[in-house]
């Protein structure tokens, strides 16, 4: 008997926020204990909650980016409950009117794409941490984190089965960051998921009882909790038993969940609206006005440079798998169109036809030559050592022909490996290192000679119909010239001495 | 001195007849004399005052100074006092110190005023005769065996019994307004948003409100006037522009429309109430003003709606107290579960634990709908009527409290008549509206009665013109009770 896997994901997505979501104190990571807790975090008698603005804009920038409805009006509430790091002893989160409400995201499977409904995002409060290492038999609370601004972005169970439940964690993932809401560091906690996880019968229309699994701090082990967790349901229920409704933990050095706490002892968190804070009402000019400075999405971007540049539609989509790369190869674009002009042969032909032509060629270079580099050295586009400045004049010498294809990888290395603070000329290096082929049609022409005079049995090959012949001819004419004559050249001033 | 308004302090002050030290001093030495028999303040640091009142004096010597320059002010403990212990009359807070100020205490710190003290209050403002506090009761002056009301009693007391000139108090279903009619002095509750929650700390979020308590109506508007203003740390805050509350103090009463609800005259309001209540109408009456009764039809739901609506937000703002980073922690505990079973079970009283079982029940899963939705829905009515009233009428008159001052221990054992002497007090907070009481006469027994005079929102300085012109005809507020004389 077939089983689907049915997944619904809970993500809490950190608000890229300078301070908290009630009080002035600071969002830093990492410093030390309770030294960024304020009267407000700490929850000192008498103090009282002020909504920072920025946070509602970021969460109408992910409402906008979702395709979703802005709540005109969104209550934040209470969620009531006893805990060492939860000051207040309530939680402040929205809960019957949420401020995103609705909108899908799409994600890319290998079988092609599918659109995943989000249920609602709503505004809360983190809670602080509590430390129960290093205090011999006591618990440290550090209150640094509370009242940290959270997005819990909320999936409808459309996702079947770990590969998909991942797919769209990144998906997620990579739109949190590119809408710059959330700067998705999974390490720190910037980036929370939790999964709901059921399975039922191939064809079942009615979902299974679900577990909740948490704990879920990388994609990895997203997909190998909820791969363990289907495992164990349908163990459960080919056995005759079945589901109970429970919150599991992920352990990753065991590759298991288990079992937290049951429906049974959850909580009566008794909502209410909270009484300090207004209704949160959203006007319709507010929301054009973050409309306004919304960044081009990735799938708009995507699209645009199918058309722009004639990008492979899988080109588009990895130069704009993260909003770094895009930039970089927009900056990059931008700064070639400014070398020189007159040189890469750009007056007359007009903008849009130097972008078509020189915008594929560079997105290529940026998915080959950078990545590759990147991927050796294991770090972000961000931490390029070659600058989008630098990688796009390398790129207008390669069009100009004064690199050869083999000369501008080689120049690339050469900057790659400068030290970070060095000031980088590119055509001083290139004569400095004597990267630039020869592309003079006197010189050319004498190597060209030279070789056709000393190579007798190609050429009268060639003239008996041996096209073979004239590679090898090439070849020759090439390496006289140490590999710096320029090949396009070479071919042609070939082929009008040998008819010749 | 000890029975001067603070306009007649304030020129004592100006003329340099008198110095804050001065000044400060004699209400210090009055506390001192009286507080043993009453128990009206809960902290009292003379080296504080005394301090702030020196500081007050050189500044006056320095630059002209505003109305309660170096005019001491005795705040009631809900009011987070730096250098002060701030205790919300509860074992919980007993010996917390805040670091910082209420914005109240700020504003009357800026203005120039000196902190007498910290009067004593019902736990957490919860109660209305002040025998909650974990400092002991507080007595009323005019008879030392009744209780002052409540929950701002102490404010009350010291000001009656002029241990104070002036007092803060706060109002969630009548602390100001209650007390100050049982002990013969006058107390604003302004509309809600007026002055700011920051550092009052919170019973009822939606429902508190500070406000003063003072001998005269016209000392009232001083103070509001120190006090209002537009907090953004208070998210409730009202952002208006400022106002002179003694603007109207010349109000003319001519074709004033006083509303007069029937619900505030009916059965259980003591007739001697009702006498001296009917006969401060007449006064207005006489002096040009029309009478319209009204109907305040939700009047009877009131106090059950409060009783809903006041836990339920308790229930949760006193869930910081938890023992874990301020306040009482119980000394042995076995574990996290235990450290607020026990913490909570020492630091709170009874009536604290009956608000918060009760707001946790109607908060409760399956409970919510027919209790807190059920209430709130209530609560638009009661609104409704009072905006209904109000077309009718410029201002609403009633008694403030059904009866005058009880005896300590009366009601201590039967909750539901304590909460049912707040009846006429509970509405206007949860409509949001502003409501004054001030002294207009005696029982037989000399005990005060309050006349409640309720506005539209905003209306405070009508209101506290009409209270003016009623006290430049009578002396009822000027009286000292016969056991406190000066």
């Amino acid at each position: 008997m077939a089983w689907e896997i049915v997944v619904g994901i809970e993500t809490h997505a950190q608000l890229a926020t300078k301070s908290k979501i009630f009080s002035g104190a600071s969002t830093a990571f990492g410093a030390p204990p309770n030294t960024q807790a304020s009267a407000v975090d700490i929850a000192l008698p008498g103090v009282l909650p002020v909504l920072n603005g920025r946070v509602v804009e970021l969460a109408i920038r992910f409402g906008l980016a979702i395709g979703a409805t802005i709540a005109p009006r969104s209550v934040f509430a209470r969620k009531n409950y006893f805990y060492p790091d939860l000051p207040k002893g309530y939680q402040i989160s929205q809960y019957e009117l949420p401020v995103v409400q609705g909108g899908s995201l799409d994600i890319v499977l290998p079988e092609g794409a599918k659109t995943i409904r989000i249920t609602r995002a709503h505004l809360e409060e983190d809670a602080g941490k509590s430390l129960h290492e290093d205090f011999h038999g006591m618990s440290g609370i550090d209150l640094n984190r509370a009242g940290t601004p959270l997005l819990e972005i909320v999936t409808e169970p459309d996702l079947r089965g770990a590969k998909e439940a991942v797919a769209y964690a990144r998906a997620l993932h990579a739109l949190v960051r590119w809408i710059e809401i959330c700067d998705g560091n999974m390490q720190e906690g910037s980036f929370r998921c939790d999964a709901n996880v059921s399975v039922r019968k191939a064809g079942d229309d009615r979902l299974g009882t679900r577990c909740e699994i948490k704990n879920l701090n990388s994609f990895r082990f997203m997909e190998k909790a909820i791969e363990f967790e289907a495992r164990r349901q349908i163990g459960v229920l080919e056995d005759g038993g079945s589901i109970v409704q429970e919150t599991r933990l992920y352990d990753p050095d065991r590759d298991e969940t288990r079992s937290m706490r049951s429906k049974e002892d959850a909580q009566d968190y008794r909502y209410f609206p909270d009484p300090d804070l207004l209704p949160l009402v959203i006007s319709e000019a507010e929301i054009e006005r973050v409309r306004a400075g919304m960044p081009e999405l990735p799938a708009a971007k995507s699209e645009r440079f199918i058309a722009e540049f004639g990008a492979t539609s899988y080109e588009a989509s990895l130069l704009t798998a993260t909003k770094a790369t895009s930039d970089f190869f927009e900056e990059c674009l931008a700064r070639l169109l400014e070398i020189n002009p007159a040189r890469l042969g750009m007056t007359g032909t007009g903008l849009a036809d130097a972008k078509r032509m020189y915008g594929s060629a560079l997105g290529k270079g940026i998915l080959n030559l950078l990545a590759a580099q990147l991927n050796r050295d294991g770090i972000e586009i961000e931490q390029s050592r070659v600058l989008p400045k630098d990688f796009a004049h390398i790129h207008a010498r390669l069009i100009d022909q004064t690199l050869s294809a083999k000369a501008a990888q080689e120049l690339f290395r050469v900057v790659w490996d400068m030290p970070p603070a060095a000031t980088v000329d590119i055509d001083f290096i290139i004569q400095e290192k004597n990267l630039g082929q020869i592309s003079d049609l006197g010189a050319i022409e004498r190597i060209v000679d030279e070789v056709l005079a000393g190579n007798a049995k190609q050429v009268e090959d060639y003239r008996a119909g041996k096209d073979k012949a004239f590679n090898s001819l090439v070849g020759q004419v090439m390496k006289q010239s140490k590999g710096k004559a320029n090949p396009a050249q070479v071919n042609e001033v070939l082929r009008r001495k040998l008819k010749g | 001195m000890l029975n001067s308004t603070l306009t007649e302090l304030s020129a004592a002050l100006a003329g340099r007849q008198l110095s804050s030290v001065e000044l400060t001093s004699a209400f210090l030495n009055r506390i001192k004399e009286l507080n043993p028999r009453l128990n009206a303040f809960i902290t009292v640091d003379e080296g504080h005052s005394l301090a702030e009142a020196k500081a007050s004096d050189a500044r006056r010597a320095q630059a002209a100074a505003g109305p309660l320059e170096g005019i001491p002010i005795a705040h009631k403990d809900i009011f987070c006092t730096r250098g002060l212990r701030t205790t919300c009359g509860s074992r919980m807070l007993a010996q917390f110190d805040s670091p910082y100020d209420a914005h109240v205490i700020e504003r009357f710190a800026a203005a120039g005023a000196v902190m007498l003290g910290k009067t004593n209050m019902d736990e957490f403002a919860m109660g209305s005769s002040n025998e909650t506090s974990w400092f002991g009761p507080v007595r009323n002056p005019w008879d030392t065996g009744l209780v002052p009301g409540g929950s701002s009693g102490g404010s009350a007391a010291a000001v009656a019994a002029r241990l104070a000139p002036a007092a803060t108090g706060t109002d969630t279903g009548g602390s100001i307004r209650q007390p100050a009619a049982l002990t013969g002095t006058c107390g604003l509750k302004p509309t809600y948003g007026v002055v700011s929650r920051y550092g009052m700390i919170a019973f009822a979020s939606s429902l508190d409100q500070g406000g003063p308590l003072a001998k005269s109506a016209a000392d009232l508007a001083l103070l509001m006037n120190a006090m209002a203003g537009f907090d953004a740390r208070d998210s409730t805050s009202l952002e208006r522009p400022a106002e002179d509350y003694g603007r109207e103090l010349n109000l003319e009463l001519k074709g004033l429309r006083i509303g007069l609800p029937k619900e505030y005259f009916g059965d259980g309001l003591q007739p001697e109430v009702r006498a001296r209540v009917e006969e401060a109408v007449r006064w207005f009456q006489g002096h040009g003003a029309k009478t319209v009764e009204i109907a305040l039809p939700n009047t009877g739901l009131a106090v059950p709606v409060y009783y809903v609506i006041a836990p339920a937000e308790a229930s949760s703002n006193l869930s910081r107290f938890d023992g874990v980073r301020y306040g009482h922690r119980a000394k042995d505990y076995s574990d996290l579960a235990d450290l607020y079973r026990r913490t909570r079970a020492e630091g709170f009283g009874a009536e604290v634990k009956r608000r918060i079982l009760i707001g946790t029940y109607v908060l409760s899963h399956g409970y919510y709908d027919a209790y807190y939705l059920q209430a709130q829905k209530i609560r638009r009515l009661i609104a409704r009527d009072f905006a209904e009233a109000f077309r009718q009428c410029d201002l609403v008159m009633g008694p403030t409290s059904p009866t005058t001052a009880f005896a300590l221990g009366a009601k201590a054992d039967d909750p539901v008549q304590m909460y049912l002497n707040d009846i006429f007090t509970i509405p206007a907070p949860l409509a949001g509206l502003p409501g004054l009481s001030i002294p207009c006469g005696f029982d037989a027994a000399g005990l005060p009665v309050g006349l409640q005079i309720m506005g539209n929102y905003f209306a405070e300085a009508k209101m506290l013109g009409a209270a003016h012109r009623y006290q430049q005809a009578t002396d009822w507020h000027l009286r000292v009770p016969a056991g406190t004389p000066l």
